[in-house]
């Protein structure tokens, strides 16, 4: 028995034209496998697949269109490692000359003994860092495979020892941090912490317990605030 | 599907017993970014049915065993809640519900772009609150909400409808009687965007022309539910 031909849905044509993607000046809200308008000329950039002619979004996000490329942000996202993010991990693990570390990623990253934050006798890594540690790392490099390695060799990359760690979702972080730093530099002033953001969403907040706690509310805030759909970075 | 022959579940006036016409669906509502601490979540309702899907991931896939080198795995879960119905349910895995998990899957995995994320794992947790009829069908639709929701990429989302045959009439959405006392059952998943079949499976007998109807209603009640969840993803945007 052959599947009947399935119309387009009434509420995908507000914008579009058949000739081509709508304009997208609007912000617009897509979800996956909806069409996004015919593929000529276009070029697909990330969260969109060309099938056949058309463009089809893969995730839940909003569609944007620079130039000749169209891409869909989406809404909520998991951290994917680039080489020189800043991260915060957990050690998961480690063997005589590697550390296994948690980023947040969906591949775990390791941290090899020479990229260390000391010099390490071959078996004496969990002498230096042990399972459970969290560290402030920069990833290194990214495999093909997904695989990253991070490094703690660097300007301000050490184990952390003090303060308290929140997590907020990667794509919020431009939220926190506002136009060219303004926010986080005024949250920074008015709750006298030190507070390290970490490109996979992670924070590091130090300074006075009735501080940490005021940053922490501060960051739950943006968090909830967020939840409602239509806010973005 | 034994059929209880005399037991009359359409009126005169074609209508069954709970008021609905035999293409009708039940009402639906669906809600997203339920459970807070998930990556993507939805709480469906379908009638008396009531799903909570929770995903998370894409993250590593532990034990290593089972990690793909060229793609993600998916691993559903399907539960019933032990309250959700009037008969207790063991807690637990039991038969029913690893087949459930595993049609699931087998579902989600022909629209997640899996080889996005080699060697890592997509958990997806179904846990149905509370048992009418059809729960699979409100578990694949929102496990699909919640994947959306998640942010993880799919070509399009699976919607599960079923459609069967209740005193020779074929019905659209069978509630608990018609399920227990009907003739046929025939679950479908669809994608809405290519009319493309990802799920089927069927309980007793139907005639060429009852499937066909039976078909073209599950296709139809699809593209609705499809509206709602956009409606849901979109959070009354557009």
């Amino acid at each position: 028995m052959n599947s009947r031909p399935v119309g387009q849905l009434d509420n995908m044509s507000i914008e579009s034209s058949a000739d081509g993607p709508r304009d997208t000046q609007r912000t617009l809200v897509v979800v996956p496998g909806e069409d996004l308008g015919s593929s000529e000329g276009i070029e697909a950039g990330h969260g969109v697949l060309v099938v056949g002619d058309r463009i089809i979004s893969t995730k839940q996000g909003k569609m944007s269109r620079k130039g000749n490329t169209i891409s869909v942000s989406p809404l909520h996202t998991r951290y994917m490692p680039r080489p020189g993010d800043l991260v915060i991990g957990h050690i998961e693990g480690c063997t005589n000359n590697i550390w296994f570390v948690d980023i947040g990623a969906p591949f775990n990253s390791i941290l090899p003994m020479s990229l260390g934050p000391a010099k390490v006798e071959f078996g004496g890594t969990r002498k230096i860092l042990d399972i459970g540690d969290s560290i402030l790392c920069r990833v290194q490099e990214v495999e093909e495979t997904h695989q990253s390695v991070v490094t703690m060799k660097g300007m301000g990359l050490r184990k952390i020892r003090s303060g308290a760690l929140d997590e907020l979702d990667p794509h919020l972080l431009g939220r926190l941090i506002g136009k060219g730093g303004a926010f986080l530099r005024e949250m920074k002033m008015q709750t006298d912490c030190r507070i390290v953001v970490a490109d996979n969403g992670r924070l590091w907040i130090d300074g006075e317990l009735e501080n940490i706690l005021e940053v922490r509310k501060r960051i739950n805030s943006i968090s909830s605030e967020a939840k409602m759909i239509g806010v973005d970075a | 599907m034994g059929g209880y022959g005399d037991v009359q579940m359409i009126d005169e006036n074609g209508l069954r017993m709970d008021g609905r016409k035999p293409g009708d669906l039940r009402p639906i509502s669906i809600e997203t970014g339920v459970i807070p601490v998930a990556d993507g979540s939805c709480r469906m309702v379908w009638g008396t049915n009531e799903a909570i899907v929770a995903v998370y991931g894409p993250m590593e896939a532990h034990p290593r065993k089972i990690q793909r080198q060229d793609r993600a795995v998916i691993d559903v879960a399907y539960n019933m809640a032990p309250f959700s119905t009037t008969d207790r349910i063991r807690p637990g895995f039991n038969r029913r519900s690893r087949e459930i998990s595993k049609v699931t899957k087998d579902a989600l995995e022909s629209v997640v772009l899996l080889e996005l994320y080699p060697r890592s794992k997509i958990r997806v947790s179904i846990e149905i609150v509370s048992a009418e009829a059809g729960t699979r069908c409100v578990g694949l639709t929102a496990a699909s909400v919640a994947l959306a929701d998640a942010g993880i990429p799919m070509t399009d989302m699976v919607i599960s409808v079923a459609s069967g045959k209740v005193n020779d009439v074929v019905v659209c959405d069978l509630n608990k009687e018609e399920d227990n006392y009907g003739e046929a059952d025939l679950p479908m998943g669809i994608l809405p965007n290519t009319g493309e079949l990802v799920f089927l499976q069927m309980d007793g007998d139907l005639s060429p022309d009852e499937f066909k109807q039976a078909w073209d209603y599950n296709v139809d009640a699809a593209m609705e539910v499809h509206k709602l969840m956009i409606d849901a993803l979109k959070g009354g945007d557009n």
